[in-house]
């Protein structure tokens, strides 16, 4: 378990983390979200110990991180494996040697047979068991996230850490490196902590999220809870300016949270209630084969009230946009 | 007969030149090779950052690369007769020209050594590798190719400065090339040193790029 409290950090007079208080329990996929320069990968640096903070606290299972000495905290990072946006393979080194790098960090020798199977399970596990002498010049963008996720994994980490992993990769690649993290996750019960400012990887994989804002963390939550009914420094970091609605009539706008997504609201209310509307506007999104959103009904002005009644009482978040 | 004479003497020219230019080239990169680590260390971006240490280092690598090397040559004259027994000859000058390619070196191998990634640094800090371990086993591994291609690049300019050795008495091409192309002028003679320096550093050139090529 990772106990994060009043984390702050400068560099210089600025302050590029404020007061950060959160808890990220093991075995789960957490992710810190947030604009450029909000911080977050400062927050995932300081979790390892690469960077120093200046008050605060951060308990990894109980260990303050900067109260380490250089030793317990090399051995600390040993038990926390990092990828990156850019990768960082050497690239003098092919694809075995660089996911048995860390080892010698370690003083573990490679050749040794229960170390070579353990690489060798790895890079089999992401999938580049035909790639063994390839460089890192030779392989795809996903190809070397996938042998920089099996270096991360050489030392059989409790923690991995993801900084902007799949910020440089195309979306489809990008879709194959999070599944390869959530069986990661489900096969070796890691914790995993992904920093990232796609929408994509928070809605997929992410259990719980942190979402930073100007070094501040601004809210916490299970990502549905931040997407589906989004405050207005969430709807500004999605980029959602006022949605185009039409100027008469009232619009009603519906929230589809877990359980009330699948039944037939919409005409089961208008069947019942006998009246005509409109729908003008449904952003429905995939969280970890949930689907859930929000739906705006543009009804007449004299049905509002009946229409709001109705939702309420099938216990339906609902409110005028 | 003259052809045969003047290619005995060029022959026996190269030779000089050739042991000035490899031995100096040895002991200067093992001898660059300190202020480059310690400038890669304690460089701002470094492992170790030490601003005043960084900055009058390099201070004294630049003071010595501003020397013109027929003027250190000649400033150095002590030391040599300390470290080879003599002022002048073949021996004596690789001094001279180790003291001239040091700094040179220093920079190149620092050089190299600043061009690997920054993100393979922060990798390896990251999997919990210590300073020694980073330099060993990251600095080391992807700058070597740089390195090659730097000492490549000294034994180029060796080539050059030993020429200038005649001055001392150290023999060799360019020594050929003044005494007997230039003052008696034997234009044969100048020719003829130009051609084997050409071909000298073609070939080291190309060994070295095939070499980079291989390794990198």
């Amino acid at each position: 378990m990772i106990e994060i409290r009043h984390l702050t950090k400068k560099f210089g007079d600025l302050t590029v983390l404020d007061d950060i208080s959160l808890t990220i329990r093991d075995g789960e996929i957490y992710g810190i979200i947030g604009q450029s320069g909000a911080g977050k990968s400062t927050l995932l640096r300081c979790i390892n110990g690469l960077e120093r903070y200046d008050a605060g606290s951060i308990l990894v299972d109980g260990q303050e991180v900067s109260a380490l000495s250089t030793s317990s905290l090399h051995g600390l990072q040993k038990q926390m494996g990092m990828i990156f946006q850019n990768f960082n393979l050497l690239s003098r080194l092919n694809v075995f040697d660089n996911v048995a790098l860390p080892m010698r960090f370690a003083g573990l020798n490679p050749r040794k047979p229960e170390h070579r199977r353990r690489i060798l399970d790895l890079i089999d596990l992401v999938g580049l068991s035909d790639k063994l002498k390839s460089r890192p010049r030779e392989l795809s963008g996903g190809q070397k996230q996938r042998v920089a996720i099996a270096r991360a994994l050489v030392l059989q980490p409790k923690i991995l850490l993801c900084d902007e992993a799949t910020s440089a990769l195309d979306p489809s690649i990008t879709q194959g490196i999070l599944n390869l993290l959530t069986t990661i996750r489900n096969e070796m019960n890691i914790t995993v902590i992904v920093v990232t400012h796609q929408m994509e990887v928070v809605t997929h994989i992410c259990e719980r999220v942190s979402f930073l804002k100007d070094s501040r963390l601004i809210q916490e939550g299970r990502p549905e809870e931040l997407f589906v009914i989004p405050n207005d420094d969430f709807r500004a970091f999605l980029g959602k300016t006022d949605d185009a609605l039409p100027k008469t009539g009232r619009n009603i706008r519906i929230f589809f949270t877990e359980n009330t997504v699948e039944s037939p609201l919409i005409s089961t209310m208008a069947r019942e209630l006998g009246i005509d509307f409109s729908i003008c506007r449904a952003d429905m999104t995939d969280f970890r084969g949930q689907v859930m959103g929000s739906l705006v009904l543009n009804v007449r002005e004299q049905d509002a009230g009946v229409v709001l009644d109705y939702l309420n009482k099938a216990h339906y978040i609902a409110r005028e946009d | 007969m003259l052809d045969q004479a003047m290619w005995a003497m060029i022959w026996k020219a190269f030779g000089q030149t050739l042991t000035m230019v490899l031995w100096s080239t040895f002991f200067s990169v093992i001898l660059g090779f300190i202020p480059a680590i310690l400038l890669t260390l304690t460089a701002p971006d470094g492992l170790r950052p030490n601003r005043p240490f960084y900055a009058v280092l390099s201070f004294i690598v630049n003071v010595f690369r501003s020397f013109p090397f027929i003027i250190l040559m000649v400033l150095v004259i002590p030391l040599t007769r300390a470290i080879a027994g003599k002022a002048i000859g073949t021996q004596a000058a690789i001094v001279p020209l180790t003291i001239s390619a040091i700094p040179f070196v220093a920079r190149v191998i620092e050089t190299s050594f600043r061009e690997v990634d920054p993100g393979l640094i922060e990798a390896a800090r990251s999997f919990g590798a210590s300073d020694s371990q980073i330099f060993l086993r990251v600095y080391l591994k992807e700058a070597f190719p740089g390195i090659l291609a730097g000492i490549i690049l000294t034994i180029i300019s060796l080539v050059g400065y030993s020429a200038m050795g005649g001055a001392i008495g150290a023999g060799g091409l360019g020594d050929v090339a003044i005494r007997k192309g230039y003052q008696a002028y034997k234009i044969e003679y100048l020719i003829a040193t130009s051609i084997v320096l050409i071909l000298f550093v073609q070939a080291v050139q190309s060994i070295g790029n095939w070499l980079h090529n291989k390794l990198s």
